[in-house]
């Protein structure tokens, strides 16, 4: 093992700050900024294609947020965590693949051994501010828990929009009432995998 | 052993006569699969996957040994079909669980099925109930377990605990039919393996051992874990620290293993302790004493303040061998430069020691170290408790009897069950206090080389001597002639008859006998038994490579001059190489580097140790006036036993003050405390190496890369090889020792979360069931230096009658008993 990466003691975490103007403090300074911000030539460019396409009455938009565009069963959105049909337990079982897979580092579980000698995950998150949805993580989970959902509306006040396990997990009733998708994305099985999967022998 | 040469795979070799096949191929960057053979160890046969070819022959590469010219094939048709086969039975009913196995990404059974390719199975059998057990501070699951025994193996030939062995699994037999169309090597091992899992020699539920979980870290599946890492974290997450253990002065390869404390928490968490096992086996204290860090928020301004006051004010600075090499030279310099007295008094009685020795032996060190006791087979140990004193001299020990089919002398007067369950050809001498010069004595008598010895000695020697005259009764085999009347066929009558006919045999009998023997009073002065010499003997048949191991009660003792020259005429007289075990971690380093002072001044600074003003790394705020980092937040050297300045990396972030702070302000200037690892001072030994330069690994022929070695170097001789009598003192009463349980050193190990308990006095189950005292009471220990009261605790480690009394306990101030030797006598009551 090489030791020189211990050899640089610069222990900051590798963020930088920014060279960006400051921020005007007093009220002129507060005035002119909003001056400054609110009739800047670019807001009539904008207001021209509005209105030249207004007047043009050749609409093609959907009423969004009213009206939305149906996706595909693959698309890939805020994920989603399964449960097990049968006995609506969770499936993730904590292996941790999909942190390590994760190109962009978003996703981080705790995990720690629970009163059945059972590995339990304490805690699971992602980043969705630092997720590229690429569906490495979808693909790489053994138990097709982790998955992709529908739901790419991800308006949020700062970067960082973490989603938790709970929200992800998929609510009990929900799951009853035979509602769950299995995600048909990165990670799905193939069809027939039956038959091109050849069986370990049982000597029962 | 002479160097051969053998090829390999077309591959032209350099090995020794000797050496295993798998040795000298791993040696030599040669991939040869291989699941249970452990180096340092005896080959366990059991994983057989290791199969080559040699001069056409299918041989195990782990126990076969290279002759010169041999050509050896590592893969060849047949051997594939076998490691194939190998590896599928591995696979049978081996659950597919490997998302929430903790060996996962690290897992040996992982690695060989996908470079073997096994991408199918061909057998199978009736998987018996194998469910998981609690074994304390290991969790065994048979479920996963392979039995490739690495684990008895390890607690065998290199721990001495032999704790674990193999017992019946209870399956059904294999199916016939496998016999016939398996591979044959495949079969055997299946065959074997289906009939056992690992168990508990003791036959109880939990463990009783010295806890070093050197048993889990050689598993290659997830079979053994340890009880506390269970499901914490996924291998692969880890950073690996590259460390040196900073708790005793054997200086252990490690790493530290962190990552960050939880998802709410980024601040970085040891998880764990690993070690490259192959070349060094860690104690319970090294692996299990982790988390012994010292964490603060920030820079303390005030209290930095007041310790600069404190450091105009003082004279005097004590600290304890908690020290990296480089704090040392920094207390050294401000010694230099402000005139404090600097106080640690195990590094001092070390230092003495070690200057007494080198005016004998010539050299400014010992001149062995512990890889020597590895590779001897005649190993005496005097003055140290061992296995708390120093594991790895113990693990030394215990390896060079197993593997080297050595023998032992232990002499110590206090029992150790351990010590002797090593096996027969141990034997342990429990002699009294005081009369380490007595064994000293015996050693050179026994062993020296007559001839060479200086005449007074010899005299001294010839002085415990004397001829007497003892029966002995001695069995004799006499051939006994007698007649007896036996019936007969006379041939020529047909008739039966009587017929007389001698008849002889051999009949023994005892015969008394007076004969002239030696009587060696040094014997009866060290309570050897009446057998002692007998066994020595026999022990020492084909012994030639002879080693000795000397503790810290040598240091201490009253005489510790005489017994310093005494341990140099050896070295020097005698076949014996001699180590020395420093009393604590950097002991040797701060006697190489650092001028000690005897006493303490008006006003003292304490370093990890109390004093009127107090820097300390132990997070304790009523005793602390100012924090400092602990081992593992700090980069330095330590020097251990092996005379090896090994580097230590920091494993966490510490955002307070340092040693090295308080050195600047006070005129000294380095930005960082490893500026000094290159000033360490030439003439004790040290090199001028940049602390960067250091590397902290083995190689893959067990190659030490590991910091430098220490320079012995010659010193001038006085030529006075005097040495004093045998002293008559006596310790008359009840005795206690100063020493801790295993799995503790210091304060530090006492602070870790899987380590911490509360010390007392521990007395043998053999001291309590003799008295009327019972584990749990409280006693009142007094003598003339001082009292102490100590609850009991049975400690099944130690045999005998003395009491031991522990330092790693900072509520128990323990020195208060002792004068500075490590056995007193003290009267023990119950309150």
């Amino acid at each position: 093992m090489k030791n020189e990466q211990f050899n640089n003691r610069n222990v900051s975490n590798g963020y930088f700050l920014v060279d960006i103007e400051d921020y005007p403090t007093d009220g002129w300074g507060k005035f002119k900024r909003v001056v400054k911000r609110t009739f800047r030539g670019e807001l009539f460019v904008g207001l021209w294609v509005v209105l030249r396409e207004m007047i043009k009455f050749d609409i093609h938009t959907i009423q969004y947020p009213a009206e939305k565009m149906p996706i595909g069963p693959r698309y890939r959105a805020v994920h989603e965590m399964k449960r097990l049909w049968e006995s609506g337990t969770e499936r993730c079982i904590g292996c941790g693949l999909c942190e390590k897979i994760c190109i962009s580092n978003c996703i981080q579980m705790d995990t720690r051994i629970d009163e059945n000698s059972r590995k339990e995950v304490s805690e699971y998150s992602i980043n969705l501010g630092r997720c590229i949805f690429c569906g490495y993580c979808a693909e790489v989970c053994p138990e097709l828990a982790i998955t992709h959902g529908g739901r790419y509306e991800n308006a949020s006040e700062q970067r960082e929009h973490f989603v938790m396990y709970e929200d992800m997990l998929t609510p009990i009733d929900k799951l009853k009432s035979g509602n769950q998708l299995e995600f048909e994305g990165f990670g799905a099985i193939t069809p027939h995998e039956d038959e091109r999967v050849k069986k370990t022998p049982l000597a029962y | 052993m002479s160097k051969i040469t053998i090829n390999i795979d077309g591959r032209e070799v350099q090995t020794q006569e000797g050496e295993y096949i798998l040795n000298a191929a791993r040696a030599n960057d040669i991939f040869i699969p291989a699941i249970c053979y452990l180096t340092r160890c005896s080959p366990t046969l059991a994983c057989r996957i290791c199969l080559v070819e040699a001069d056409g022959k299918q041989v195990y590469a782990c126990n076969a040994k290279a002759k010169d010219g041999m050509s050896i094939t590592t893969s060849t048709q047949t051997i594939e079909a076998e490691r194939r086969a190998i590896m599928e039975v591995y696979d049978v009913n081996h659950p597919l669980q490997c998302g929430v196995c903790d060996q996962s990404g690290e897992c040996e059974l992982q690695n060989y099925t996908l470079e073997i390719g096994v991408d199918s199975q061909n057998y199978s059998i009736k998987d018996v109930d194998r469910s998981s057990k609690d074994w304390g501070h290991i969790h065994y699951d048979p479920g996963l377990c392979i039995v490739c025994e690495r684990c008895v193996t390890a607690c065998k030939d290199m721990i001495g605990d032999n704790s674990l062995k193999t017992v019946a699994r209870g399956s059904e037999a294999l199916s016939a039919e496998y016999k016939d169309t398996m591979p044959k090597d495949a079969y055997s091992m299946w065959n074997k393996l289906n009939k056992s899992v690992i168990g508990l020699t003791s036959g109880e539920e939990m463990l009783d051992c010295t806890s070093c979980g050197e048993c889990a870290a050689v598993c290659p599946v997830g079979a053994l874990v340890d009880t506390d890492f269970m499901y914490k974290s996924n291998s692969w997450e880890l950073k690996q620290i590259p460390a040196t253990c900073g708790h005793c002065a054997a200086g252990c390869q490690i790493s530290y293993d962190v990552k960050h404390t939880s998802i709410e928490n980024p601040e970085n968490k040891i998880y764990r302790v690993m070690n490259e096992w192959n070349y060094v086996s860690l104690c319970g204290a090294g692996r299990y004493g982790f988390d012994y860090e010292n964490r603060v928020a920030g820079k303390d301004e005030k209290a930095f303040a007041s310790a600069l006051e404190a450091f105009k004010k003082a004279d005097t600075i004590k600290f304890t061998s908690t020290i990296t090499n480089e704090e040392a030279y920094l207390l050294q310099s401000l010694k230099e430069k402000n005139g404090y007295k600097l106080v640690n008094k195990e590094a001092k009685s070390f230092q003495t020691f070690l200057k007494d020795y080198s005016e004998i032996s010539g050299t400014s060190l010992y001149g062995s170290d512990l890889k020597v006791v590895h590779n001897s087979n005649f190993v005496i140990s005097v003055g140290g408790a061992l296995k708390s004193d120093n594991p790895n001299a113990r693990y030394a020990l215990n390896n060079s009897m197993t593997i080297n089919k050595g023998a032992g002398l232990y002499f110590h007067p206090v029992g150790d069950p351990i010590i002797e369950g090593m096996g027969k050809s141990i034997m342990s001498v429990n002699h009294a206090p005081l009369q380490e010069e007595a064994v000293l004595y015996l050693i050179l008598d026994l062993f020296a080389d007559k001839s060479k010895l200086p005449t007074a000695i010899l005299e001294y020697l010839a002085s415990f001597h004397s001829k007497k005259t003892i029966t002995v009764e001695e069995t004799v085999k006499e051939k006994v002639t007698e007649i007896v009347k036996v019936m007969k066929k006379n041939e020529e009558t047909g008739e039966d008859e009587e017929v007389e006919e001698e008849k002889s045999s051999m009949v023994s009998k005892k015969v008394s006998k007076e004969v002239k023997v030696d009587e060696n009073r040094l014997l009866s002065l060290v309570n050897a038994d009446s057998k002692f010499e007998e066994e020595l003997d026999k022990n020492l048949k084909k012994k030639d490579v002879f080693a000795l191991i000397v503790g810290p009660d040598l240091y201490t003792h009253p005489n510790s001059r005489n017994l310093a020259r005494l341990v140099a005429l050896i070295e020097k007289y005698s076949a014996f190489e001699v180590t020395m075990i420093p009393p604590l971690t950097n002991s040797l380093g701060v006697a190489l580097i650092c001028e000690l002072d005897d006493n303490v001044g008006a006003y003292t600074i304490g370093y990890n140790t109390k004093g009127d003003f107090t820097l300390s790394a132990l997070g304790d705020a009523s005793e602390c006036d100012l924090d400092m980092p602990a081992m593992n937040q700090q980069e330095g050297t330590l020097t251990s036993i092996n005379k090896r300045v090994n580097p230590t990396n920091a494993a966490l972030a510490y955002f307070g003050y340092e040693l090295n702070d308080i050195a600047n302000a006070l005129g000294l200037s380095a930005e960082h405390v490893i500026e000094y690892t290159a000033l360490l001072p030439k003439n004790a030994g040290f090199k001028s190496e940049q602390f960067d330069n250091l590397p902290n690994h083995y190689e893959n022929d067990g190659t030490e890369r590991r910091g430098y070695l220490l320079e012995n170097r010659s010193i001038e001789l006085s030529g006075d090889e005097g040495v004093e009598a045998i002293s008559d003192d006596k310790l008359e009463g009840t005795l206690i020792y100063l020493v801790n349980p295993v799995r503790q050193f210091t304060p530090f190990t006492n602070k870790t979360t899987l380590l911490k308990t509360q010390g007392g006095v521990y007395m043998s189950e053999e001291y309590l069931s003799k008295s009327e005292l019972n584990a749990g009471d409280s006693v009142r220990i007094k003598n003339d230096n001082g009292e102490l009261v100590l609850h009991i605790i049975s400690d099944n480690k130690i045999t005998g009658d003395v009491a031991c009394i522990p330092t790693f306990d900072s509520k128990i101030n323990s020195e208060a008993l002792f004068s500075s030797y490590r056995f007193a006598t003290a009267s023990i009551q119950k309150v």
